[in-house]
């Protein structure tokens, strides 16, 4: 068998974003197009998994040179084909610009989105075809597995594990190589190897993308779980709400049974283990890890008490190791390279590199990995490009729905998993989101604990009407009904559904109030007593002003106010009465200098 | 054994021991409100919240080691008890006076004993419709604080799985699947969940306002006929100790209500026996279907009816006593006494809320007539003797009514686990040797171990016998007899555990200590009985020389037997969306 050989590769990306931008239509145009030249076989396009730039696609990356187009359409494919495949010029207007009116840059290597990276768990991820085995083996696939089968026993596993510093990339930062000794040290034939694929932090994805993107990387590691806890059954829990990682997950699993690396007497050894795959039903809940189990089972996914933990009685009361997507992935880059290599990135307690998916008021939506200890500051402004529109940076939110807000203050502590927890936040399974200085921060944490009111899964009553009554105080701030006192009650009531629930989710579900109280207390104040939305967001506390400096005194919003509110000498500054206003915006629209403004 | 410190107090306990089992052997108090002994362990509600190492655990599920210190009685652990349950509060109706409940709930005590006096935390609260479809269960959710004792007591002992928790959050709502009104489901109408509901979420059918109408009724002559099992536990809803013998008070205050004649469902058990002891022989001598299955208890025949329909056959097609007893009030005795049969109203006063859906079955009619007209609860006689102002403790001591007021021994222990099976043995035992039995106590077939076993030798022949209560344990011996596995020629079933005197009509609480109480009880009042066999009973043998002729002659089986009625797990209509779906399909 001859391998062929490309001038090219044109990589589409075909993660769920993209998926979702329509990039089988790009894809299938340039293959097309491609066919119409005639050179279909110089240029090979190759379908991978999430580049990271979500809010770019669709978009390719054309090797050798790394050459990256963005927002592409299928009319877009035949320039790229006529005038960059064949001819070898690089179509400018198709590539990316920092910002407005900057010069394009065309490499990925000059990209700083990319090249502040550090892709340890992401390595294959938008580089390999996810559904072909032979591209994950080439890249040093299954070789991992290999040498742990045949020069390391189970203790050096682990031993390797627990030095390389790896802790539980999910959310609470657990030592992984401590979980693993205990499953292994658990007494009990029948142990489980578990697979936490149930992301439901609003804005996270990058389990989903890793699965879609290098299945066989969580694959691979499951098996060495196995080996080292002694386990012969895996199971991935994955959401129903990621179809896209299931069919290549299932794929992946099948693939590597064909070759001999999953199921029985892998790689001819007398180990055995395979992997099933089980859908969950999308509650944020399953994400716990009982919860998880629970569902496993075939039951209703809710928590149960801990003691006994999951290494002791896990899935049908067995013995069971539960590692999160991210936290396998990281496994055979320390087995293959060592964990003296991995424990030289990142800081002192954080070791190696964590994914974070960057989302809300920033330029460069997507997923980047960076050395723990990195800056919220290189982030949000060398990575993500900032923030939109030159407004200011407000906050951001970690660990989503359970973590706690960093502010202006913050942007140059190091995130990593103690840092974070010190200023009231926490790392979680790395969501971020990024909020400019017209978002309301009491409305945020109404936003946050309505999504925690509506999954906690009904079972402990802290959870259940504490997160209810905390919901409806807030609702009250934001609609202006607050009364003296209500902060009190909202701060009380949180730190006993911390102190009290039954699970991590009840647990960390008052997070965003106490870290938004911590950070922004006056806007709750203002709320309260001013009955005033500071932002200028919450509809009910909002009221219409005119800047008397912007204003020129033209008149034109006396005339259209239909309530007769605005009242102001020609050319002098005019001004609202705000008893009088209706809050129409007619005065906004048509105001020709930006001088009413909302707040 | 392991030793820790609670309060500062040093405790050894097995090292199994839950945090709340140190503290109870220490002595030490912990309110508790999902937890169950022998039923619930789910560490939801934390009401029992103690600190350890400087975090709040649930007592009831923390496990016990050695070394651990834990604190029952902090500000921290006072202020969040008060806190649960005071955000409990916040979503229950507080109607607590007009509540079936009052002063028997375990909410209402808990925040008496957590001092709480405001409900600081106020805000919107769950609507739900009552569901009263069901002639034996009332469910209220609103009134519910999803502790899930009732799941755990319908799926885990009972084996029945009707009621799950559905939706999710504030919106949780415990309810049978699809939300289903309970009358469209497999529920047996065993009555468990009511027993082990802390509130009033869970109340049997209120029928007293039906029998107060019929005794205010000059045109009527109203019948009682009161169970075995309740005379052991009835003194229970005045104060007295559970097991202790109330019949003549009983008897009494039934009187002082207006009933005209008082009977005894003993009396129609002792004619069980003979119909069934005759039946179990002629199907042994006859190459009958085996093992013959008892058919008193009605919550045991709709769950075979719903989950084993193909085991129907093994039934005796004898009716319970109270049915038996039903047939006879509106034919026998009408003749006997002289009375318009249509003028007869029958109560029954049972343990039992499934007898409510025994009464309107359509096979129960027999008589020409509904043969027991209205069904009620041990808990709803004791409210009506409240009602009417009498003084039960002080009440001195009545008879039944001849001829139907007239037992044995054999009639009274139908109301613990094991009755029926030794009772019946008796009676069989003499039916088939002739000989007179010497050793009248069976006691291999007593107690609450849920699955029992003995054998007993008849001319030579061993019949050998199995006796299970709680339906979790029937559903054990079914399947085992499904797969041919269950060699016996004879199955006693209660469909609750410890029999009727655990059955779900009986006063709250209801518990393991109580039930051993109440059969302790029953056969105490065995023993005193100057008869202890069915077939000695005088009044059923001149029953069967002036109306019935012969055991499962004619007459008994127009009047005495039954038939039963294969039931789907699931209603075939399902609720509109699904009958759509159903239809598209076909």
């Amino acid at each position: 068998m001859t391998m062929a050989v490309y001038r090219l590769h044109a990589l589409v990306c075909a993660g769920a974003g993209c998926v979702s931008s329509n990039c089988k239509a790009v894809e299938a145009a340039l293959q097309d197009e491609l066919k119409k030249a005639g050179i279909a076989d110089e240029v090979k396009v190759v379908e991978t998994g999430c580049i990271g730039t979500c809010d770019l696609g669709p978009l390719i990356v054309v090797y050798p040179e790394g050459v990256f187009y963005q927002r592409l359409t299928p009319d877009d494919a035949r320039e790229i084909v006529n005038e960059h495949f064949i001819k070898g010029r690089i179509v400018k207007r198709l590539l990316y610009r920092p910002s407005e009116g900057a010069e394009p840059v065309a490499r990925t290597s000059d990209m700083d989105f990319f090249r502040r990276q550090y892709r340890i768990a992401l390595r294959n991820t938008g580089v390999i075809n996810p559904e072909v085995i032979e591209e994950y083996i080439a890249r040093d696939g299954y070789t991992a597995l290999g040498k742990v089968l045949s020069s390391m026993t189970r203790e050096e596993v682990i031993d390797e594990i627990k030095r390389s510093g790896l802790r539980g990339r999910g959310g609470a930062g657990f030592p992984t190589g401590l979980k693993w000794e205990f499953a292994y040290k658990a007494p009990g034939d029948e142990k489980y190897v578990v697979c936490n694929a149930d992301e439901g932090d609003p804005g996270a994805f990058m389990d989903r993308s890793i699965l879609e993107g290098d299945p066989h990387s969580v694959i691979e590691a499951m098996c060495i779980a196995g080996y080292a806890i002694g386990a012969k059954q895996g199971f991935v829990y994955v959401r129903a709400e990621y179809p896209l990682a299931v069919q290549r997950l299932s794929k992946a699993i099948h693939q590597a049974r064909e070759y001999g690396l999953l199921g029985k007497n892998i790689f001819g050894t007398d180990f055995s283990f395979d992997i099933e795959i089980r859908v969950g039903a999308g509650a944020f809940v399953c994400g716990e890890e009982t919860a998880l189990l629970t569902s496993i089972e075939g039951k209703r996914g809710e928590p149960r008490p801990r003691p006994p933990f999951p290494a002791v009685k896990g899935v049908f009361g067995k013995p069971t190791l539960l590692n999160n997507v991210e936290t396998y992935a990281n496994i055979c880059p320390i087995i293959l390279n060592g964990a003296d290599w991995f424990a030289k990135i990142g800081t002192e307690k954080s070791r190696g590199t964590k994914v974070f998916a960057v989302a809300g008021d920033i330029n460069n939506t997507g997923l980047v990995e960076v050395p723990m200890g990195t800056t919220l500051r290189e982030i949000i402004f060398d990575i993500g490009g900032g923030i939109p529109k030159g407004k200011k940076f407000k906050a951001a939110q970690t660990g989503g729905p359970s973590g706690g807000c960093l502010t202006e203050e913050h942007l140059d502590i190091p995130m990593d998993y103690e840092s974070l927890t010190q200023v009231g936040s926490m790392m979680g399974s790395g969501g971020l989101i990024v909020m400019d200085e017209n978002t309301c921060m009491v409305d945020i944490a109404r936003f946050f604990l309505e999504f925690t009111r509506d999954e906690s899964c009904g079972k402990c009553t802290p959870c259940r009407v504490g997160t209810k009554r905390m919901l409806e105080i807030l609702n009250r701030l934001t609609e202006g009904k607050g009364e003296e006192g209500d902060i009190e009650k909202l701060e009380a009531l949180a730190k006993y559904i911390k102190a009290n629930s039954l699970c991590g989710l009840g647990q960390s579900a008052p997070n965003p109030v106490l870290s938004t109280l911590r950070h922004f207390r006056h806007e709750y104040e203002a709320h309260v007593r001013e009955k005033r939305c500071p932002a200028g967001q919450c509809p009910a506390l909002t009221n219409f002003y005119i800047e008397p400096e912007l204003c020129r005194g033209c008149g034109l919003c006396v005339k259209v106010c239909p309530e007769n509110a605005i009242s102001g000498n020609r050319r002098e500054p005019h001004a609202i009465d705000t008893d009088r206003c209706v809050k129409c915006g007619a005065c906004q629209e048509k105001c020709p200098f930006d001088a009413i403004v909302r707040r | 054994m392991v030793t820790l410190k609670i309060d500062g107090q040093t405790v050894t306990v097995p090292d199994n021991y839950t945090v709340l089992q140190a503290a109870e052997a220490a002595g030490i108090h912990i309110p508790t409100l999902c937890y169950l002994k022998d039923v619930s362990q789910t560490g939801s509600c934390r009401v029992c919240v103690v600190e350890i190492g400087g975090r709040l655990q649930a007592a009831c599920v923390f496990p016990v080691s050695e070394g651990l210190e834990v604190k029952t009685n902090t500000p921290l652990v006072r202020e969040s008890r008060r806190t649960t349950v005071e955000l409990m509060l916040s979503n229950h109706p507080q109607d607590c006076l007009t509540c079936l409940r009052n002063q028997n709930c375990e909410l209402q005590k808990l925040a008496r004993e957590l001092n709480i006096r405001e409900i600081k935390y106020q805000g919107e609260r769950s609507h739900y419709p009552i569901d009263a479809s069901s002639p034996s269960i009332v469910r209220d959710p609103n009134k519910c604080i999803l502790c899930r004792r009732c799941i755990s007591v319908c799926s885990e002992i009972q084996g029945v799985n009707i009621l799950g928790a559905r939706e999710r959050g504030f919106e949780t709502v415990v309810s049978p699947a699809w939300q289903e009104q309970l009358v469209n489901t497999a529920c047996t109408n065993c009555g468990q969940c009511v027993l082990v509901c802390p509130v009033g979420a869970l109340t049997e059918q209120d029928d007293t306002d039906k029998v107060w109408a019929a005794l205010a009724d000059p045109d009527t002559h109203v019948v009682v006929q009161t169970a075995p099992a309740v005379r052991v536990s009835l003194g229970e809803e005045f104060g007295l100790e559970p097991g202790t013998i109330v019949t003549g008070k009983m008897i009494t205050a039934l009187r002082r209500l207006g009933f005209d004649a008082v009977f005894d469902t003993d009396f129609s058990a002792d004619l069980t026996i003979v119909e069934e002891a005759n039946e179990l022989l002629q199907r042994l001598k006859n190459g009958g279907r085996l093992p013959m299955i008892t058919s008193c208890s009605p919550g045991w025949i709709k769950f075979i009816e719903h989950q084993f329909p193909e085991l129907l056959g093994h039934l005796s097609t004898c009716k319970s006593p109270q049915q038996m007893f039903g047939a006879l009030a509106k034919t026998y005795y009408p003749k006997k006494a002289g009375l318009d049969p249509a003028r007869i109203v029958t109560v029954s006063v049972m343990p039992c809320t499934a007898k409510k859906f025994e009464a309107q079955r359509p096979e129960m009619r027999s008589s020409g007539y509904q043969d027991v007209d209205i069904v009620l609860t041990v808990r709803e006689l004791a409210r009506m003797i409240k009602e009417a102002g009498i003084d039960f403790v002080n009440l001195p001591d009545g008879e039944y009514d001849a001829p139907m007021g007239i037992s044995t021994g054999a009639g009274l222990i139908f109301g613990a686990t094991g009755g029926v099976m030794e009772a019946a043995l008796r009676t069989a035992y003499e039916l088939v040797t002739g000989r007179t039995l010497e050793r009248l106590d069976f006691t291999e077939v007593r107690g609450l171990e849920g699955i029992k076993e003995a054998s007993v030798e008849l001319n030579g022949t061993v019949l050998k016998v199995a006796v299970a209560h709680g339906l979790g344990n029937a559903r054990r011996l079914m399947e085992l007899l499904r797969q041919g596995k269950a060699e016996y020629h004879f199955i006693e079933i209660m469909a609750c555990p410890g029999g009727c005197i655990g059955g779900g009509g009986q006063p709250i609480p209801t518990n393991t200590e109580i039930r051993q109480k109440r059969i302790e009880g029953i056969y105490a009042g065995d023993r005193n009985m100057p008869l202890r066999k069915s077939h000695e009973n005088p009044a059923i043998k001149v029953l069967y020389e002036e109306f019935l002729g012969e055991p499962l002659g004619e007459m008994s089986h127009e009047l005495l037997h039954t038939s039963y009625t294969p039931r789907l797990k699931y209603k075939v209509a399902l609720p509109s969306q699904g009958q759509e779906r159903l239809a598209g399909n076909a």
